[in-house]
């Protein structure tokens, strides 16, 4: 048993990582609009959806149009990337802003909204798609130059340019945003903002526009997730953000929420974790407890960092004022 | 005024006679409407109510058209929230609904009977949601996972299930479901000390996302302890399920005049069941709302820190908030089970867990007959009137694609309600004084 744990460890690691990635991009949008807000934005994980649904379309309308599959998909990044983030700024302005305005206390009617937000997204993705194509199980179009793979290690890790390609994006991505929050204006505006919204605003910060601007690029952080996420596994339907959407909140909370390292780090772990008990679980059970059970792992992660690290891996611990 | 008031109602009512169609029950609706919200004199509009639950009564039996049950349930409100009707007349009236109009127009038409089991135990579980959401103000996300313990529990025992697992010879006799509702309490109960233990430590919003994982855990593992011991027959789910027998119900019935045939008397027997499950949930809300764990859940639910100042022990009150509203879930999880007999993993996804809380949103959280109100609406809105507008969409608007069906649309209208209702309404429609308060003065 243990021969064949080892055998299979290089290969369950890179998978890890590939998984990681998108996790890390996703809790992203979670970490940055908490970090603003407070709140556990529900419906991140419908921005994902919709960025990867996009995606899917740009590849079945625009694959006929541009034959080189890389060009192609930087295209498809770039449109998933603006609907999701514009289907977030239009969240935000519809259903969370109104509820600021009126300068509400009560903490659960927030939540309440996202949750609501969030289901309303996956039945009016399913709308538009049912009248679109008279279907919702959707299939990302695949591109014979991106479907190469190739071994390292003699033949210990199998990989396919994809992988190579959601890695290199990933990576880019997460660099950029590590740039656009520490170098920039707005990234210290949204910091500002994060660290106490009244302050922020007497230093002559408009928070309405920093919040709006943090949902766009965490909207489209979770947009490149999906067009990634599509391109990877290839079948999408509406309901496809539920469970990445809830790992990714899990990978946040891991790496302490609101903090943007943390959210990467809490990802990458997150995407280990769980890609080694779902390929170990059954392993180490003798087929008793299969790879189905690898949810239940990603939901008790949370309940155990909650309970013995609430501040998480990075994060720092405030104390709640009275 | 009050004479045209009077009149409309009448109308309805030969109406009723007349011509029961689809038109005939606006007119009557609109009737209900003028009567609850026109100024008219006490007397005139308790004579109005009675005159239209009689026609709604008669408009139900001849045309079974569900339209009627919604005139009815909007009785019942009014007569639950309209101020200056003698206490006597609300009682009879409601009563009257209760026991007479709907079994009458459900003999005629079963749905009608299916409709208000359904109801009825969607309603019986919002009002446990409400003493978690409402009163203590804690936001539990999976709480159709208590649904689901309640439900397999009888489930696996009153099915030749637990002899997968088990020596012993099962399926066990229908009446041990009386015993097994008893069971249930505790199981659920003990699951919700489970859940809670871990969950409950935790600020609002982490507790929402946990209580969300913990609820989806089981259901995986509903769908997946079919091995390596069989314990819930996984995706399959579980049939048949027993049902107690009614004899007596039967002869009783007899002796009171009622015939029944073999698909109305379980059908009656369960809407009798339910009402009567109805009753005691009321009865231990409204008893709780009033006790020292119900002050303590409210001030809680109002103001942690300070609820801890004035010496209110914060997880053993919020435990018992938990496990009470579990308790209910679980006892009408046994009903639901042995009512359809049939128990699956589907029931009791996260869909089913958000549509509770809708229904407790709709109505106002923390007001019983608000939680009532929001489970009839949701759940006539869900069987009853997105199947009829599919029916609609498909003879009547064939350009629609075959895939858009909007009776699978439940997702889109749920988190419409709740978008709406926290931005315009956040009080509920039948707010309870004290949310009303709070959420008006934000305003």
């Amino acid at each position: 048993m243990l021969e064949q744990i080892l055998v299979l460890l290089p290969q369950v690691l890179f998978d890890g990582f590939i998984l990681g990635f998108i996790y890390a991009m996703i809790a992203l949008g979670y970490t940055m609009v908490y970090g603003v807000l407070e709140l556990i934005n529900f419906a991140h994980s419908e921005i994902f959806m919709i960025g990867a649904v996009a995606g899917v379309e740009v590849f079945r309308y625009l694959a006929p149009l541009i034959p080189n599959g890389y060009l192609l998909l930087a295209v498809a990044v770039v449109v998933g990337a603006a609907v999701a983030g514009l289907a977030a700024i239009l969240v935000e302005r519809l259903a969370y802003r109104p509820l600021r305005r009126r300068g509400t206390t009560n903490r659960l009617v927030p939540l309440v909204t996202a949750i609501g937000v969030s289901f309303f997204l996956q039945d009016l993705v399913r709308l538009i798609e049912g009248l679109w194509h008279n279907e919702f199980f959707l299939r990302m179009r695949t591109m014979p130059d991106l479907e190469g793979s190739f071994t390292l290690f003699g033949g210990a890790i199998f990989i396919q340019t994809k992988s190579v390609i959601v890695i290199v994006v990933s990576v880019l991505m997460l660099l950029g945003l590590t740039y656009l929050v520490n170098r920039t204006k707005l990234g210290m505006a949204i910091r500002a903002v994060a660290q106490d919204l009244s302050t922020a605003s007497l230093m002559g910060i408009n928070p309405d526009q920093i919040i709006s601007r943090t949902f766009l690029i965490g909207g489209a952080l979770g947009g490149v997730a999906g067009v990634l996420f599509a391109l990877i596994y290839t079948t999408i339907n509406p309901y496809v953000g539920f469970l990445p959407g809830i790992k990714a909140f899990t990978a946040a909370v891991l790496g302490g929420i609101g903090n943007i390292p943390g959210a990467m780090l809490g990802g990458l772990v997150l995407g280990q974790l769980e890609n080694f008990f779902g390929t170990y679980l059954p392993i180490l059970t003798a087929g008793n407890f299969g790879a189905e059970y690898k949810d239940v792992v990603a939901f008790l992660i949370l309940v155990f960092i909650l309970l013995f690290r609430p501040q998480g891996l990075l994060g720092q611990m405030v104390k709640e004022k009275v | 005024m009050s004479l045209l008031s009077l009149a409309l109602s009448l109308v309805f009512l030969l109406l009723s006679f007349l011509a029961p169609n689809t038109l005939t029950a606006f007119l009557g609706l609109g009737a209900l409407g003028v009567a609850a919200f026109a100024r008219l004199e006490p007397r005139v509009r308790t004579l109005n109510l009675a005159l239209l639950t009689l026609a709604f009564t008669l408009f139900l039996r001849s045309s079974g058209n569900t339209l009627g049950l919604i005139g009815l349930v909007g009785i019942l409100v009014a007569l639950t929230t309209l101020p200056r009707i003698p206490r006597g007349i609300r009682v009879a009236l409601g009563l009257a609904i209760l026991l007479l109009s709907v079994p009458i127009a459900g003999f005629a038409n079963t749905f009608i009977f299916e409709l208000g089991i359904q109801i009825g135990i969607f309603a019986a579980m919002s009002l446990g949601l409400n003493v978690v959401v409402g009163m203590a103000g804690l936001l539990d996300l999976g709480y159709a996972a208590f649904f689901a313990v309640g439900a397999y529990t009888w489930a696996i025992f009153g099915s030749p299930q637990a002899g997968k697992f088990l020596q012993g010879n099962f399926p066990l006799p229908g009446e041990y479901m009386y015993l097994f509702m008893l069971i249930a309490v505790v199981t659920t109960a003990i699951t919700g000390l489970l859940i809670g233990l871990p969950a409950l430590r935790l600020r609002g919003d982490y507790l929402a996302i946990v209580t969300l994982g913990l609820g989806e855990v089981v259901r995986i593992l509903a769908n997946n302890l079919d091995h390596p011991i069989n314990i819930t027959n996984g995706p399959q789910g579980i049939t048949p399920v027993g049902r107690p027998p009614i004899d007596w119900f039967r002869s009783l019935m007899g002796a009171l005049g009622v015939r029944l045939d073999e698909t109305t008397d379980y059908q009656l027997f369960f809407y009798l069941l339910v009402l009567v499950m109805i009753g005691l949930v009321v009865l231990a809300n409204v008893n709780l709302a009033n006790s020292r764990f119900g002050r303590a859940w409210v001030a809680i639910r109002e103001d942690e820190i300070a609820a801890q100042a004035m010496g209110i022990p914060l997880l053993p009150t919020k435990l018992i908030a938990f496990m009470t509203g579990a308790a209910f879930s679980g006892v009408m999880g046994v009903i639901y089970g042995a009512q359809r007999t049939f128990v699956s993993p589907e029931s009791f996804t996260l869909l089913a867990s958000i549509t509770i809380l809708a229904m407790v949103i709709l109505g106002g959280m923390g007001s019983i007959p608000g939680a009532i109100l929001g489970a009839a609406a949701l759940t006539i809105l869900n069987l009853d009137i997105l199947k009829t507008f599919s029916e609609f969409v498909r003879t009547s608007l064939p350009w629609i694609p075959s895939q858009v069906d909007p009776a699978k649309y439940e997702r889109l209208v749920f988190g419409l309600i709740l978008i709406l209702m926290m931005i315009y309404r956040p009080q509920g429609l039948i707010p309870e004084a004290r949310h009303r308060a709070e959420l008006e003065e934000e305003a």
